[in-house]
């Protein structure tokens, strides 16, 4: 294997990209870390330290007099950028990739756009919906589960690309998710009101996040679970709102 | 009645996929994670089980198969884990307490969010501990 110790910086810059795309698409914190750590040890940097919380990453190497800081803004669920990064990291440590080939690799991954349509997302959202809805209550609630379940995730994805906060989005699109269910139990399409919020309100839910944070404080990782927990908590108050609003207007 | 669950959580569980973006081929494993896990924790609900138990024991299994799969496929765990835990989040607790935050019933909310916190660490010990089985088996292998 060729040995890269002038090309420090770059291998850096590898480092933090890899760190960068996984932490924006949802990979957990302790994957994060041991990918750049295991990346830099590939190259010949055995002991380098990857301090990783949700919204940032620091990424030092020893006895080098610099060490990157990197600011994570957004945050979404894209785990086949998780797995393609992944991907990468386990090529890089077999030798199979130089340093500028795996950067290429990581630039075009970066760039990928999500794989399926809007509408294709909008569609699961809502067929999600209904199937939860008959897990809990029988078929009866299955239709107008789907369209408010859509409903809801497809206002959740225009207010959050209008509005970048992901609280607020989240507010509306449970505020209209308990709307729609309300009128369609009104006009007599759906039996049980409960069940039909509940299935529509799963696509906005953070489970992920919950089962995460709890994760990340297991494996020690305090800081990290903690501002995860507050993200899920606060997912779930802004989803709790919005249904209490409609509730108690209606 | 059954069949009916198993369908319907399986094809949950893949559009939810769908949602986390999942590569396409590996959708239908995504399914079946789901549809084990809420089968499991569906019958043991029947038989008047725990929630709580239930729920771990379902996201145990929820894990260890997301780990097979994982190996075979070699990807993250998570790819197959994330959607097999959606249906056992207890997103129905959670609506039933804020429903008696509304009516200003804030003994029985606090009830109901503790459970949904218990089950929610369920699922979290049942991932955690399919990890440590796995993590010991991998060094009963290497050594």
């Amino acid at each position: 294997m060729p040995t890269y110790h002038d090309r420090t910086n770059d291998i850096v810059d590898l480092c933090l990209l890899a760190g960068k795309i996984m932490l924006e698409s949802g990979g957990e914190t302790y994957r994060v870390e041991d990918t750049m750590v295991r990346i830099a040890a590939s190259f010949g940097i055995p002991r380098s330290h990857s301090y990783v919380t949700p919204t940032g990453i620091i990424f030092s190497i020893d006895r080098m007099n610099s060490t990157q800081f990197i600011r994570i803004v957004e945050r979404s669920t894209d785990l086949h950028k998780v797995a393609l990064v992944n991907n990468i990291s386990r090529r890089i440590s077999n030798g199979e990739l130089s340093l500028d080939e795996a950067y290429q690799q990581l630039k075009e991954v970066e760039k990928q756009k999500f794989s399926y349509s809007l509408w294709q997302q909008v569609a699961a959202a809502a067929i999600a919906s209904g199937c939860f809805a008959v897990m809990f209550g029988g078929w009866s609630n299955f239709f107008p589960s789907l369209l408010a379940g859509g409903a809801g995730f497809y206002c959740f994805e225009m207010i959050h690309r209008l509005v970048k906060i992901r609280f607020f989005a989240e507010f509306f699109a449970s505020f209209i998710v308990g709307g729609l269910a309300m009128i369609l139990v009104a006009i007599g399409l759906g039996a049980n009101l409960d069940k039909i919020i509940i299935g529509s309100v799963m696509p906005l839910v953070p489970g992920l996040v919950i089962t995460n944070a709890v994760r990340d404080l297991m494996a020690g990782h305090l800081l990290a679970g903690l501002s995860k927990g507050a993200e899920a908590f606060l997912t779930a108050f802004a989803i709790g709102t919005g249904i209490a609003l409609i509730l108690s207007i209606g | 009645m059954i069949v009916q669950q198993l369908l319907t959580s399986f094809i949950a569980s893949a559009a939810f996929g769908i949602i986390f973006n999942i590569p396409k081929k590996l959708l239908i494993n995504c399914g079946f994670v789901g549809m084990v896990g809420w089968i499991i924790y569906f019958l043991f609900a029947e038989q008047q089980i725990n929630d709580v138990v239930a729920t771990f024991i379902a996201s145990f299994f929820v894990a260890m198969i997301s780990a097979i799969f994982a190996r075979i496929y070699k990807t993250p765990v998570t790819i197959f884990s994330v959607s097999g835990i959606i249906p056992l989040v207890p997103g129905g607790l959670a609506y039933e307490a804020m429903r008696h935050v509304i009516l200003n019933d804030y003994n029985m909310a606090i009830s109901l969010a503790a459970k949904a916190f218990m089950i929610s660490g369920a699922i979290a010990m049942g991932l955690v501990f399919s990890e440590v089985i796995n993590q010991l088996a991998k060094q009963k292998r290497k050594s």
